[in-house]
């Protein structure tokens, strides 16, 4: 018999507990994938702050550590500072990344630290059921905006890329999305991209992957993906937002 | 500059308490500027520059926490200082560390509160130390110096203390202590530390590690809070100090703690110079508190008097070192940045 797939050795055997059709388990097994493919397991600090990422723990087979909401960043830049021969990573959910923790991913961007960020961007609150993200779209119903998002009251959705990409500090940032398969195997390829470029020591770099939270949105996984499709992507275009040779000044 | 031939130094409190740091092999330091402790960044910006060592300016108090609490998952001896609105705000980061059974030293140059307060020596921030200050059943190691030479080796033992119990220790200076400026006997560099097999390194030729506090495993959270309960019972036991002045005998003894007990020294030894039998009693580890040791030292008290510069806060622990005792107990306290002096104590301890 030949063996055609298996688990890549970056995750344990833990059944996962996510919901049906939710994106995280699909990005943590791409960053799994990457970090096998790149033969870095045995040297790579994973750091997993609040949110839905708190699961990863379980389900990551190389150190991982906890951080508080937000500040996944700032524990990330010690890790990395200290030890610089070591793969560092943030994983982070929006409104860990886009609310509570933008002034530790700004400053991290700010100083230029040698780490990837993996952002999941699905549009709400997972962990804490639902509630408006700063990345909810307009007219999104949450159960904080049961009417929907309104600009007057809620204000605009927080686009992190386009926000960073004015900052020297980082090398590559891009937003991928899992929608469909080649857009998987984007993300993937965006993953990679950013492990490589921290490798060579170049600077933050970060992955904004959009993804589905069926469970909050109400939605069914397949409808999820249509909905990333039609909806996010056109508020959230998926591109290149900053490269090395277009960060060089 | 030569650091390292020379022994003895003129410091302040801050680079007194760096120089205890970078003794202890401290390689990590994250800070944010705030009055009276300005000079221990402007310092440990220099100093780790020199030791090969990471300073870093965080964003923001809660940044620095979190830095260290990633310094500190690394494997690294790491710190941070600030003073009071800055400490609180660390809070959430010090429960993270002691729920993570993560070691760090935090050195605080507490200053009158509450609110902004003003930038001058307090100690109301007393409470906070030693009831844990976030949320959460843990508590720090709180270690309370009345001098430069005293804030430079605790700072030093903050470390061992750090590493040897996985928790958060708290130095509990003031703004006296940060801006005064005292010769201080520079310790020698340390040269062997404890492994740390649980530090988070990459996982060659081991398994992988974790760091967390979170458990949803019905009964795994109070377990692990059971095997904190452990530790910190642990410490009550072995990490008690205190120091005592003409205690034996004494009728009258007064608790201070921190620069006000130096303070209050003053004005005990003028008391006895009068004839009076006055002892002073000065918990050196706010916690875990000296309660047995106070209650022995109060045997044959008959006032008791705690002098805090704060509204009263150490007199609760008094009070329950008390417990058998029928000594009448009263309280002098300045607070909002007041500080006494020499002469007002010795009228307080008069007029009780
Ligand atoms: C200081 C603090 N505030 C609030 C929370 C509660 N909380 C837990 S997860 C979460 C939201 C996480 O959402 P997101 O970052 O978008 O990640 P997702 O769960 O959607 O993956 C919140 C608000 C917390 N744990 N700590």
């Amino acid at each position: 018999m030949k063996t055609i797939y298996q688990r890549p050795e970056s995750l344990t055997s833990a059944t996962s507990i996510y919901c049906p059709g939710c994106g995280h388990g699909i990005v943590q097994k791409l960053i799994a994938e990457v970090i096998d493919e790149l033969e870095l397991r045995t040297r790579t600090i994973g750091v997993a702050p609040v949110g839905c990422a708190v699961l990863s723990y379980d389900y990551f087979n190389f150190d991982v550590t906890e951080a508080a909401h937000g500040r996944a960043p700032a524990v990330a830049t010690a890790i990395k500072r200290l030890l610089p021969n070591r793969i560092v990573f943030t994983y982070q959910g929006d409104g860990d990344l886009a609310a509570i923790g933008t002034a530790e991913i700004i400053h991290a961007a700010t100083r230029g630290e040698n780490f990837s960020v993996f952002f999941v961007n699905n549009a709400v609150y997972g962990m804490t059921k639902g509630q408006m993200a700063p990345t909810t779209l307009p007219g999104q119903k949450t159960t904080t905006t049961i009417y929907g998002r309104k600009a007057e009251t809620h204000g605009f959705p927080l686009k992190i890329c386009e926000l960073l990409s004015s900052i020297d500090g980082v090398i590559y940032l891009e937003r991928t999305t899992t929608s469909d398969i080649p857009g998987i195997m984007a993300t993937k390829k965006a993953i990679k991209r950013a492990f490589s470029l921290q490798i060579e020591n170049k600077g933050l770099s970060l992955v904004e992957i959009l993804t589905s939270c069926p469970t909050n949105w109400k939605k069914s996984p397949i409808e999820s993906m249509k909905w990333i499709k039609e909806v996010m992507e056109k508020y959230y275009p998926v591109k290149v937002f900053k490269e090395p040779s277009v960060a060089k000044i | 500059m030569g650091t390292e031939e020379m022994k003895i130094k003129l410091l302040n409190g801050c680079e007194a308490s760096a120089e205890g740091a970078l003794s202890a092999g401290c390689k990590f330091y994250a800070g944010y500027p705030i009055t009276p402790q300005n000079r221990y960044p402007e310092y440990m910006s220099k100093r780790m520059e020199e030791t090969g060592g990471i300073f870093i300016q965080a964003e923001s108090e809660t940044s620095s926490i979190n830095m260290v609490f990633g310094a500190a998952a690394a494997g690294f001896r790491c710190m941070t200082s600030s003073s009071s609105p800055g400490i609180s705000l660390m809070q959430e980061g010090i429960s993270y560390l002691s729920g993570c059974e993560l070691p760090a030293v935090i050195v605080n140059m507490s200053r009158g509160g509450p609110g902004l307060g003003d930038v001058t020596p307090s100690q109301a921030d007393y409470f906070q130390s030693t009831r844990g200050g976030g949320h959460g059943d843990y508590r720090t190691i709180v270690l309370a110096p009345w001098s430069c030479q005293e804030i430079h080796d605790h700072t030093y033992m903050a470390f061992d203390l750090a590493d040897r119990y996985r928790n958060p220790v708290v130095v509990l200076g003031d703004g006296l202590i940060a801006q005064m400026y005292e010769t201080v006997k520079i310790r020698p560099k340390k040269k062997r530390f404890p492994k740390k097999p649980w530090a988070l390194d990459g996982c060659y030729g081991r398994k992988p590690n974790s760091l967390k506090s979170l458990f949803l495993t019905p009964g795994v959270l109070e377990a692990h809070n059971w095997k904190l309960a452990a530790k910190f019972a642990k410490i009550e036991k072995r990490e008690v100090r205190f120091e005592s002045y003409y205690c034996k005998d004494s009728t009258y003894i007064v608790v201070s703690y921190g620069t006000c007990a130096r303070i209050t020294k003053e004005a005990i030894d003028r008391a006895r110079g009068e004839g009076i039998n006055i002892g002073l009693f000065r918990p050196v580890s706010l916690w875990p508190f000296p309660y047995q040791q106070l209650a022995e030292c109060i045997r044959t008290a008959k006032k008791i008097l705690v002098v805090e510069m704060n509204l009263g806060q150490m007199i609760d622990d008094v009070k329950i070192a008390a417990a058998n005792s029928s000594a009448r107990i009263f309280f002098y306290g300045r607070p909002g940045g007041g500080v006494p002096d020499p002469d007002e104590i010795y009228r307080e301890i008069k007029k009780k």
